[in-house]
């Protein structure tokens, strides 16, 4: 009770100040076009009121070239000295006022200088990714084109690529299927392209081995793509006549209803590997741990940086992050493909540089023995 | 021409997608708003139907073979078909010119989405609990050095989230977090960089032409 009478006694003498003693008008507004947009944008900045502290804020006007008359376009509260305004026509050209206000007493500025919005073609703001992709695509192709030379191309181990042949083999052995799980996003992800490329290559060998192959999807353009994939998988190995289009098919686009889905096909069909491959979300532990519990050998692998902890503790073996999109080059041994892998490693070593030159610089230029100089 | 054709249009696709994040200019945006918002809207209710007629396709296989658990392959088509039918006529909240209410009864597709799939989703969601005490038993078997790390950091971090713990060793709160804002950001910083430039090179080699996979591997 007495904390509000304290308040409303402290308002009243800051009103009575401000009445007493006009309030200091906000200075310097400058207009400009708002950078690196479609247009339509005006970017109003001005020096914060002396009374900016007990303002209620400031109220924006805007008036056309060649006219008096005045529109309030926008309100800020206290402490801030900038304003975008999203609803400029690029054709016509404004000032803009900024006026402090407290309770019902005003103060206007100055007017600003008159200009209008245009959309840009480039975002400045964005030259250094244009530049950094731009030096990783010439990366990626010269060791591609070193690889069409047919120059050797070091590829270190990765222990769950490698197990791919032993797990298709032990399932042909137990004369049990294959599990092939291409992750929850759709064709528009690239971890979903990269589970595309590597279901290829499984099936191949599923193929080879004369095994069966099951792959239930979460998003039908997926499910067509995969079908696709493992039908021409069997073609390329020549045996298309053990194709069987029931083998992939699609379940539903409902998150926990596919994992049920899958869940299911494990402890029913009890494959003998699973694969986990693309991008997953609360259902990984779900698929891993059931996967984990009917004894399957399984091989996980995603860039969902949140999941990957689930899949390394439930699956023998997990491609972390750009495993996965490694995976197809890694087990194809297509020299264009391992090309551009060495390229994505040269890119890396490159950040790698630049991060430790940059970090030493950093630690240099903020050393106190170098403030004295 | 079948295996060019789509390389094209994945090339100027790629390129036109890629250029509305370098171009602020209303014409790009737009294109790219149209062809996010109207064609691929478009694209993914044509996919809709294939993916109805496959699951149709593989329950009708079930139930012809007999294979195993197929009653239940009858039940998935039933309800396939009563919902569908409920969702066409019945309108959303049973406006539609198919009655969906008997008494206080009410059957609209609304009110199976959420007292049906909803309740059904989130009973699976209440399993990964159990399943994450399984997992956690699994990992904290301290098997080899990583193993014993990983068991010593998640004692410490569990420790550290407990307010009862601060009356034994004030520091440790800071020390978890410590653990979560230091070693484990540097891990994950790491692995993302990994991860943004294998996404990167993926998709140029999918624009140009090297990566084919997803063509079926066609050569």
């Amino acid at each position: 009770m007495s904390f509000n009478l304290s308040l409303k006694l402290i308002s009243s003498i800051a009103f009575f100040i401000a009445s007493a003693w006009a309030l200091t008008p906000p200075e310097s507004v400058t207009a400009q076009d708002n950078p690196n947009d479609a247009g339509q944008k005006i970017l109003i900045k001005w020096t914060l009121s002396m009374d900016d502290s007990i303002l209620d804020g400031y109220r924006v006007l805007r008036r056309k070239e060649n006219e008096t008359e005045a529109e309030v376009v926008g309100f800020v509260g206290r402490g801030r000295n900038y304003y975008v305004d999203e609803n400029a026509i690029d054709t016509i050209k404004y000032a803009y006022q900024i006026v402090a206000v407290y309770d019902t007493i005003t103060s206007p500025s100055t007017w600003s200088n008159y200009t209008k919005s245009s959309p840009q073609w480039i975002h400045t703001q964005r030259i250094d990714v244009i530049i950094f992709t731009l030096v990783f695509t010439f990366l990626i192709l010269y060791f591609i084109n070193q690889a069409r030379k047919g120059q050797e191309l070091f590829i270190r181990k990765i222990a769950g690529l490698l197990a791919v042949e032993e797990a298709v083999g032990r399932a042909t052995e137990m004369g049990k299927p294959i599990l092939y799980v291409p992750g929850l996003t759709g064709i528009n992800d690239v971890a979903t392209i990269a589970a595309m490329n590597i279901l290829g290559e499984v099936a191949k060998k599923v193929a080879l081995y004369d095994s069966q192959l099951i792959v239930p999807n979460t998003d039908p353009i997926v499910y067509t793509v995969a079908q696709q994939i493992v039908k021409e998988a069997y073609t390329q190995m020549g045996r298309p006549d053990a194709f069987k289009a029931d083998s992939v098919y699609f379940v539903t686009d409902s998150q926990f209803a596919y994992a049920a889905a899958v869940d299911g096909i494990m402890t029913r069909e009890k494959p003998a590997t699973n694969f986990f491959m693309g991008y997953f979300y609360a259902e990984a532990l779900i698929l891993a741990e059931t996967g984990a519990a009917t004894g399957a050998i399984q091989i996980a692998g995603t860039d969902s940086v949140m999941q990957l902890p689930f899949f390394v503790v439930a699956c023998d073996y997990t491609l972390m992050g750009e495993e996965l999109y490694a995976a197809s080059a890694y087990l194809s041994r297509e020299p264009l493909l391992l090309g551009g892998l060495v390229g994505q490693d040269a890119g890396k070593v490159l950040i790698v540089g630049l991060l430790i030159i940059l970090t030493i610089i950093g630690v240099i230029t903020n050393l106190p023995v170098l403030k004295i100089f | 021409m079948k295996v060019r054709l789509p390389l094209i249009l994945v090339l100027i696709t790629g390129i036109l997608g890629a250029l509305p994040f370098i171009i602020p200019h209303r014409i790009a945006q737009n294109f790219d708003n149209e062809f996010r918002n109207s064609v691929l809207r478009i694209i993914a209710a044509f996919s809709l139907v294939l993916g109805v007629g496959s699951i149709v396709r593989h329950h009708i296989y079930k139930i012809q073979r007999r294979k195993e658990n197929w009653e239940y392959s009858w039940i998935l088509l039933v309800s396939l078909v009563i919902t569908s039918i409920i969702g066409l006529f019945g309108g959303i909240e049973g406006n539609g010119s198919l009655p969906t209410r008997i008494g206080d009864f009410y059957f609209d597709i609304q009110t199976i989405y959420m007292h049906a799939a909803i309740p059904l989703g989130a009973t699976m969601f209440a399993m990964l609990s159990f399943f994450m005490a399984s997992a956690a038993y699994r990992a904290f078997r301290a098997r080899n050095f990583e193993a014993t790390l990983l068991l010593l950091a998640a004692f410490i971090v569990m420790l550290g989230s407990v307010p009862l713990s601060t009356y034994v060793l004030p520091k440790l709160p800071d020390f978890a977090e410590w653990i979560l804002t230091v070693p484990n950001t540097a891990a994950k910083r790491g692995m993302g960089f990994g991860i943004a430039l294998g996404s990167l090179a993926t998709s140029l080699k999918i624009i140009l032409g090297i990566e084919r996979g997803w063509l079926g591997g066609t050569k």
